[in-house]
């Protein structure tokens, strides 16, 4: 099989590929879809590393199983908020959404 | 021929994470995402997580990426392709990105060094079978299960709250 430390560094680049989208991104629905990525790279390092070293106990994939279930959560609200700001502002840019800042 | 696979697997899950980020029209950034996340269930079937994939597929193309693609349809004349794209400290943060991910490379070559050596790996049993034994066993995963389904249950009645529409005779 393709070495452990290949899906490690894919996973790695994939992540960073997410942070760099969330930091720079203006458009909020293109920052949730950067967290949706970092949240696969997580859950491609806990399969990788749940095959390589325990495959015995089905532990990595329940966890994965769970970022599952609070990935879907999160984009349902969060999608929810920018349809919600959508309404009220009439567009979705972060940088202009301050209104709780003083 | 497995290398084969992974590389491909690997070249849409990279090249659809940077559409992700760089695409200046959000549609295209919805198909680059689901490029990725296609890529991301190969590397899960070359894993032997089967269940996983197929988990993958149905939550993630199926739902996720459906909803991301619903909310731009709703919020359309917000996504003009003509806007600026990034914020004004996007160096800042592309350095961050590269900087974080040398980091991760570097310690991931301490514990797990970087080899060109195939592994060999004990086959698994039936895994998936396991999975729902241990997602249901009082001695597994059960209460974390249960708070899941809450967590869902909630998330779903607060999208439904936040999301609806107000009008202006209604009382808040």
């Amino acid at each position: 099989m393709v070495p452990l430390s290949w899906y490690l560094i894919v996973s790695a680049l994939l992540f960073c590929i997410g942070v760099f989208g969330v930091l720079a991104r203006r458009n909020a629905i293109a920052i949730l879809m950067s967290i949706e990525l970092m949240l696969n790279a997580v859950n491609l390092n806990l399969i990788a590393l749940w095959r390589y070293n325990f495959p015995e106990y089905p532990t990595g994939l329940a966890f994965a199983v769970f970022v599952f279930v609070v990935a879907a959560a999160e984009a349902a609200v969060g999608l929810a908020l920018i349809i919600s700001i959508y309404r009220q502002r009439r567009h979705v840019v972060v940088e202009d959404m301050d209104l709780l800042k003083f | 021929m497995i290398y084969a696979v992974f590389v491909l697997f690997v070249l849409m899950i990279l090249g659809g994470g940077i559409g992700v980020v760089t695409s200046r029209n959000i549609i295209r950034a919805a198909a680059a995402l689901i490029l990725s996340l296609f890529g991301v269930a190969g590397l899960y079937v070359l894993l032997e997580a089967g269940f996983m994939a197929a988990v993958q597929i149905l939550v993630y193309i199926g739902a996720i990426a459906i909803l991301i693609i619903f909310t731009v349809m709703m919020t359309q004349r917000a996504t003009d392709p003509t806007r600026l794209m990034f914020n004004t400290q996007w160096q800042w943060s592309l350095a961050v990105a590269v900087v974080f991910l040398l980091l991760l490379v570097y310690t991931l070559n301490l514990v797990w060094p970087f080899t060109t050596s195939a592994e060999t790996v004990a086959s698994t049993g039936d895994v998936t079978f396991e999975l729902g034994r241990a997602l249901m066993d009082p001695e597994g995963f059960v209460l974390p299960f249960e708070v899941a389904s809450i967590l869902l249950l909630g998330a779903m009645v607060g999208a439904l709250a936040v999301a609806r529409e107000r009008h202006d005779d209604e009382e808040e």
